[in-house]
This record gives structure tokens, C-alpha cells and sequence, in this order.
């Protein structure tokens, strides 16, 4: 997956450029800047999603204590905190010539920073608290109880070619995402290794002394 | 059952005899409630306004110290280990631990909300059947995450930062909630606040339901 995924990452990253920018019709009311949307838009869904992968992988942990589900939880909510700044970047950007300010505390917009939040804390718990089964099981009882104050985002678009592009833009933003989470469940299991080989050659050495 | 409430017993009578909680509660209440009134230093005509939110926010703040403090007894002493040695379910720990936090928070509010009507010129007499059952939702969902929460703060290293970092925003919706039906109850009544209210109401049962079920795996060794 890992050999797979930048080719196609690239191709639907250039290809979303290209609708966004050559193809898809400039809004009439909000003009230019709305093409922000299509990258806006999508980010919050790749965000959605990783935080109910968080949550899934999570409970799979609690389940039945499978290394590679907490690993993903922890890759994924990395990723879905990124994409949640990514949201929370591109909205103001919108938000300042057609609303005339930077943030109002419209529900969406509330919803999407108390989320980050919550994730952030949740990379938080797994910064302080150290390489521990207690803290992956702390950091799933966090994850699951996260997803629990998601509420649902309703996106309507209008124009096809708007929708074409938005659906573009989300692809190239998931596969994103998917490569991004197993680059960092790589980097997860091989810290996991290093670790592990540095205690083997601590007890030889020990013992050699 | 039994076990739930024997934990019950046993946080009441600890709180009790050292009432270590309770005046750091009392104080701090009253403490966050000038604060939150003097940086505000609203009109006379205003105050009523920010009643609210400055008795939701005091209770927030100070309900999580008094809470923190009742994890970090557990912990100092061993005395979790104890407990979970007993033979009692980890849920029916849970759900004692969930009572007694209950109670102390319910001190906390009796601290924090006549001082914010005090200071503020609100008149909760004549809305106070309303008032306490926003009150008494508010209190139980705070009390079931921060009782789970605190279990997972109080085992990791740098605990005074992480609980409210972990709380706060997960309490977000709860204290939306409870802002908006406390503002549509002092402006005329329970009826006024059916939206806010059930908002408080489902995310007492979920976090109540979540805590229950999960504080299993918080504290197991």
C-alpha cells in the first residue's frame, strides 16, 4: 500500500487542481475565494473520517489488545488533527471576504474546534504519557468516548461540476490521508522494534559484562 | 449494587473527616465567581445577562479541582489497588465513585449558583424548580465524564495539566447546554428550554452508558 499510494496520491492532487482551478465555475455571489471550498469541504470530511477511525480502531484494541489497531488510532488521529487544522485554517480564509470576519461561532465552526480539541488532547495523553499498555488503553477509552461528541456535517452542492470537483478533491485528500496514516504506522511499528532491539542488546551486553 | 454503594459510603465518610474537597471547593467557588464578576464589571441592567455563563463556568472550574482531588487520594495511598483486589465489578465502582462525585458537585453548585445570583442581580427564587432540574443534568453529566476522566488523568504522568486539557473540551457541548437552557429558564421557565434541555439529557445517558462501560479497562492492571 505504502508503494502504491504516492503515485496515486500525486494524480488525484493534480487532478483536483485542475478542477478546481480550470474547470469548475466561479460562484457568483462569493467569487474566487469560494474555490477554497472544494479542499475546505473535503479536509472536514478526511478529518471526520479519521476520528471515526480513531474510534474503530480503538474499540478493536480494547477488544482483543491488537498492536497494529492501536497504532492505527494513534496514526490516524495525527492525520485527522492535521486535515481539523487544515479546516480550521481554510475557513477563516473564506470566511473574511464573504462574512466580512474571521470566525463566528456559527455550530459548524464550534463543532470543528471543539473537536480539535478533544484530538489534541488526545495526542496529549499519548505525548505524557510514554511508551505504556496503560496509557494505549487510557488513549482508546479517549478515542472512543471522542467520537461520541461528533455530530453529523451536512454538505449541499449544487452545480455538477462543483460536485465533480468536491468529490475530486475529497478522493485526493482521503488517499492523502491513507498514505500519511501508513507512513506513520511504519514509523509506529519500527520505533516499536528499535525499542525492543535496544533492550536485547542492553540484556547482551549485561550479560557479556 | 452493594459495592457501588459501599464505595459511596466510603468517598462520603473520607470527604467527611478530612473536608479537604469541600473547602477547597467553598473557596475556590466563591474565588472564581468574584473573578468571573469583576473582570466583567457589568451595568446593573447587564449583570442579570451574564448570570449564566459565570455560574456555569465557576462550577466547570471548580468542580474539576474538587474532583481531581478525590483521584489523587486514591492513587497516593494505593488505595485503587485495594479496590480493585475487593470483589467488587469495576462498573460498580465507576458508578459509586459517579455518586459521590455527584454529591460534591451538588455542594459546588450550592456554592456557586446563589453567589452568581447574589452578585449578579438574577432572581432564581421564583424560577427554582426549573433551575435545579438544569442544574441536577448539568451536574450528572460533568460528574460522568470527569469521574471516568480523572481515573485516567490521575495514572499518567503530569496529571494537574491533562485532566482539564482531556475535560474541557469534551464537556464543551454539556456546558453549551447548560448555559442555554439556564438563560431560557431564568427568562421564563423550563418550557423555554426544551431544545437545550434535551441536548443535557442525551449526553447524560451517553456519557453515563460510555463511562460505565469503559471504566473497566481505565483501571485495570
Amino acid at each position: 500500500m505504502r508503494r502504491s499510494l504516492p503515485p496515486l496520491v500525486c494524480a488525484s492532487v493534480l487532478a483536483a487542481l485542475w478542477l478546481v482551478f480550470m474547470v469548475v465555475p466561479t460562484e457568483r455571489e462569493m467569487g474566487i475565494v469560494q474555490r477554497i471550498f472544494y479542499f475546505h469541504v473535503a479536509s472536514a470530511w478526511v478529518a471526520f473520517l479519521g476520528f471515526f477511525l480513531v474510534a474503530g480502531a480503538s474499540a478493536v484494541y480494547l477488544w482483543n489488545g491488537a498492536r497494529a489497531a492501536d497504532r492505527l488510532a494513534e496514526a490516524a488521529a495525527e492525520v485527522g488533527v492535521l486535515f481539523c487544522t487544515l479546516v480550521l485554517v481554510t475557513g477563516p480564509i473564506w470566511a473574511r471576504p464573504v462574512w466580512g470576519v474571521w470566525w463566528t461561532w456559527d455550530p459548524r465552526l464550534t463543532m470543528t474546534v471543539i473537536l480539535w480539541a478533544i484530538y489534541a488532547g488526545y495526542l496529549m495523553l499519548r505525548a505524557f504519557g510514554g511508551e505504556d499498555e496503560a496509557v494505549r488503553r487510557y488513549a482508546a477509552v479517549l478515542g472512543i468516548v471522542g467520537v461520541l461528541d461528533i455530530p453529523l456535517i451536512m454538505v449541499s452542492v449544487v452545480d455538477p461540476w462543483m460536485r465533480a470537483g468536491l468529490a475530486v478533491s475529497a478522493l485526493a485528500l482521503v488517499l492523502l490521508a491513507a498514505w500519511l496514516i501508513a507512513l506513520r504506522m511504519r514509523t509506529a511499528r519500527l520505533g516499536e522494534e528499535v525499542a525492543a532491539l535496544r533492550r536485547e542488546a542492553l540484556a547482551r551486553g549485561g550479560e557479556a559484562a | 449494587m452493594r459495592g457501588a454503594l459501599a464505595i459511596f459510603a466510603k468517598d462520603l465518610r473520607i470527604e467527611w473527616r478530612t473536608r479537604e474537597s469541600l473547602a477547597s471547593v467553598f473557596v475556590l467557588g466563591v474565588l472564581l465567581v468574584v473573578v468571573l464578576t469583576v473582570a466583567h464589571d457589568p451595568t446593573p441592567e447587564a449583570a442579570p445577562a451574564l448570570a449564566p455563563a459565570v455560574l456555569w463556568v465557576s462550577f466547570v472550574f471548580t468542580g474539576l479541582a474538587g474532583i481531581q482531588r478525590g483521584f489523587l487520594l486514591e492513587r497516593e495511598n494505593d488505595c485503587l489497588a485495594g479496590l480493585l483486589t475487593a470483589p467488587v465489578d469495576p462498573a460498580d465502582i465507576y458508578a459509586g465513585k459517579l455518586a459521590a462525585n455527584v454529591v460534591l458537585l451538588a455542594v459546588t453548585q450550592a456554592v456557586v449558583v446563589p453567589l452568581a445570583g447574589l452578585f449578579l442581580h438574577a432572581d432564581l427564587w421564583p424560577v427554582l424548580p426549573g433551575l435545579l432540574a438544569v442544574l441536577l443534568l448539568g451536574n450528572l453529566g460533568f460528574a460522568a465524564l470527569s469521574t471516568l476522566f480523572a481515573a485516567v488523568a490521575a495514572r499518567t504522568r503530569a496529571r494537574e495539566t491533562l485532566l482539564p486539557l482531556l475535560l474541557l473540551p469534551l464537556a464543551l457541548p454539556l456546558l453549551i447546554g447548560a448555559v442555554q437552557a439556564t438563560q431560557a429558564v431564568l427568562a421564563g421557565g423550563l418550557g423555554a428550554a426544551r431544545e437545550a434541555v434535551a441536548v443535557l439529557v442525551a449526553f447524560d445517558v451517553i456519557f453515563a452508558v460510555a463511562g460505565w462501560l469503559l471504566f473497566a479497562y481505565v483501571v485495570r492492571d
